[in-house]
């Protein structure tokens, strides 16, 4: 489904992401995690377009799109949510998920269907579908929430899910985590997620990529990755005991 | 004081309202164009009047060499500044978009110049009439209007009509809104940006054309007509709240009516002192603004 080959970033004498190589079989759910500064974010940007590679290749479907322009790999399939929600806030919430429906088809849908994505799609995450229902209404946990559902509007086949739950509860933590295993379910997404902390990416991936300081430290099954002394070198301390807690438990 | 409520009352002071409306509805489609490309795009086109000059050019030597009808050089002239919209962001701002601020307004600055210069060298600095009035409507034995300032104010009145409701119900204008909100995210929904500012450009450069078909009509077109009528669009933006359409709307019926007023109680150049005044004063009370959106 996705394959990338030797991937690199600098930015002037820092590499940001050196030589990275890893894969995605369809209907996956890819953990991405690793420290602040790890890469994840310059990882999701390169696969999204917003930044071209130095060096390396993403191939979707067989398709080659390093260094493509972000729209039209939204449109071949790419859906991206931000760790940090951006919703249009001139717009009603179900404005911004039918936007990203019509453009997100490449503008090659009816202005019904691409309505018609949009309520799906909100409807999906559990938010309002009825019109004219504001952006400001949105808490933390719903702003976050419409992320996903402009996302899903795209209708994207891979889903780059930058959740970082860091802002919610442990019950939203759970139902967040739910919710992407429902979209895997129900639309056959396939789908990548980073995190800075462990604890529910654990339970819910199928496998886990470890990043540190621009490159890979460690790839597989999350019990597997827990108990690597590499990553636990990188998460010293309580947060590796909890991941090991974690990773037991399941 | 007899004699200042007695002016206060007279026809004439209507007559002045009423002109100052009209005016307003000039400057209005002025400001239009500018506040749309500087919503959307985030750059000032301080070559915008001049764009206006070129197009006033253009319906005048399709219409009075051309020989074609007025109406059909008027949508010439449209089609021409579109042209020159479209051009100014491919050649020029498409490439400045993450400069400073400052080089942005250097290189629209520069292009004033620039379109000047070539309307100096290509059509001489003759002032050129295009020898067409419409006349004037009488509303009383004492009260006229002119026809091409109501005409001004019609079409100022549908532009914003057809501009709004373009904006608010197509996907296209949704996502025009929308980028000038937040230009890195709609990519990420599939929004090719460069074609959307390219449409902005034209669009903007056509209500341009629109200004100048009008403009026209009442003025002589020379190389620096543009100096004349700058500014005020400027300011008129700037009153408003830079990039508030509707703002800048009512920043220009505001302006008209200082000026006309003005006008009226002393020498025409007094409403300009008035106009302008206001504009300072204004600028220290609200300096983002006298309608900018509270974001």
């Amino acid at each position: 489904m996705l394959r990338v080959e030797g991937l690199s970033k600098h930015f002037g004498g820092f590499t940001a992401v050196d030589n990275v190589d890893f894969s995605v079989e369809k209907g996956e759910i890819l953990g991405l995690i690793g420290p602040n500064g790890s890469g994840k974010s310059t990882i999701f940007n390169m696969l999204s377009g917003t930044l071209k590679p130095n060096a390396g290749s993403i191939r979707l479907a067989g398709k080659e799109i390093a260094g493509a322009p972000p729209h039209r790999i939204c449109v071949l399939g790419v859906g991206r949510t931000f760790q940090i929600p951006r919703p249009i806030r001139r717009l009603s919430i179900l404005e911004n998920a039918a936007l990203a429906g019509y453009y997100g088809q490449a503008g090659a849908v009816t202005r019904e269907d691409a309505w018609r994505s949009g309520s799906e799609a909100l409807k999906l995450v559990g938010l309002p579908t009825n019109a004219g229902v504001s952006v400001n209404t949105l808490g933390a946990a719903g702003l976050k929430k419409l992320e996903l559902a402009k996302a899903l509007a795209t209708k994207p086949s891979l889903l780059l899910a930058d959740e970082s739950l860091g802002g919610l509860d442990h019950a939203e933590m759970d139902q967040a985590a739910e919710m992407l295993k429902n979209i895997r379910e129900e639309l056959g997404v396939t789908i990548i997620w980073v995190e800075h902390i462990m604890g529910v990416l654990m339970r819910v991936v199928d496998r886990v990529m470890v990043l540190d300081h621009g490159e890979k430290i460690a790839e597989g099954r999350p019990q597997e990755v827990a108990t690597d002394p590499k990553v636990i070198e990188v998460y010293l301390g309580t947060d590796a005991e909890e991941i090991a807690a974690t990773a037991s438990r399941t | 004081m007899a004699e200042f409520t007695e002016a206060l009352f007279s026809v004439f002071f209507v007559e002045t309202l009423i002109n100052g409306l009209l005016l307003g509805g000039v400057l209005a489609l002025l400001s239009l164009g500018l506040n749309l490309i500087f919503g959307v795009i985030d750059v000032v086109w301080i070559c915008y009047a001049e764009i206006i000059m070129l197009g006033m050019y253009t319906i005048f030597y399709l219409h009075v060499d051309g020989g074609l009808p007025l109406i059909v050089a008027a949508a010439g002239g449209v089609g021409v500044t579109a042209v020159l919209g479209w051009l100014t962001h491919r050649l020029v701002i498409g490439y400045l978009l993450q400069a400073p601020p400052i080089n942005q307004l250097l290189a629209t600055g520069g292009l004033l110049f620039f379109f000047q210069g070539l309307a100096m060298v290509a059509f001489g600095i003759e002032f050129r009439n295009l020898g067409v009035s419409l006349g004037s409507l009488a509303l009383s034995e004492d009260i006229y209007l002119s026809w091409t300032r109501l005409l001004s104010f019609a079409i100022a009145g549908v532009v914003v009509v057809v501009l709004y409701l373009f904006l608010a119900r197509s996907y296209l204008g949704a996502a025009i809104r929308a980028i000038s909100q937040d230009r890195e995210i709609m990519v990420l929904m599939g929004v090719n940006t460069k074609k959307l500012y390219l449409l902005t450009s034209a669009i903007g450069g056509g209500l341009a054309g629109l200004a100048a078909a009008l403009l026209v009509l009442q003025y002589d077109v020379h190389p620096f007509i543009g100096l004349s009528f700058g500014p005020i669009t400027f300011m008129v933006c700037v009153m408003g709240g830079l990039g508030n359409m509707v703002g800048g709307f009512l920043a220009a019926f505001i302006f008209s009516e200082l000026i006309t007023i003005g006008g009226y109680f002393a020498e025409l150049e007094w409403g300009y002192v008035l106009a302008f005044g206001f504009f300072i004063a204004a600028m220290f009370v609200r300096p983002e603004g006298l309608f900018a959106r509270k974001s």
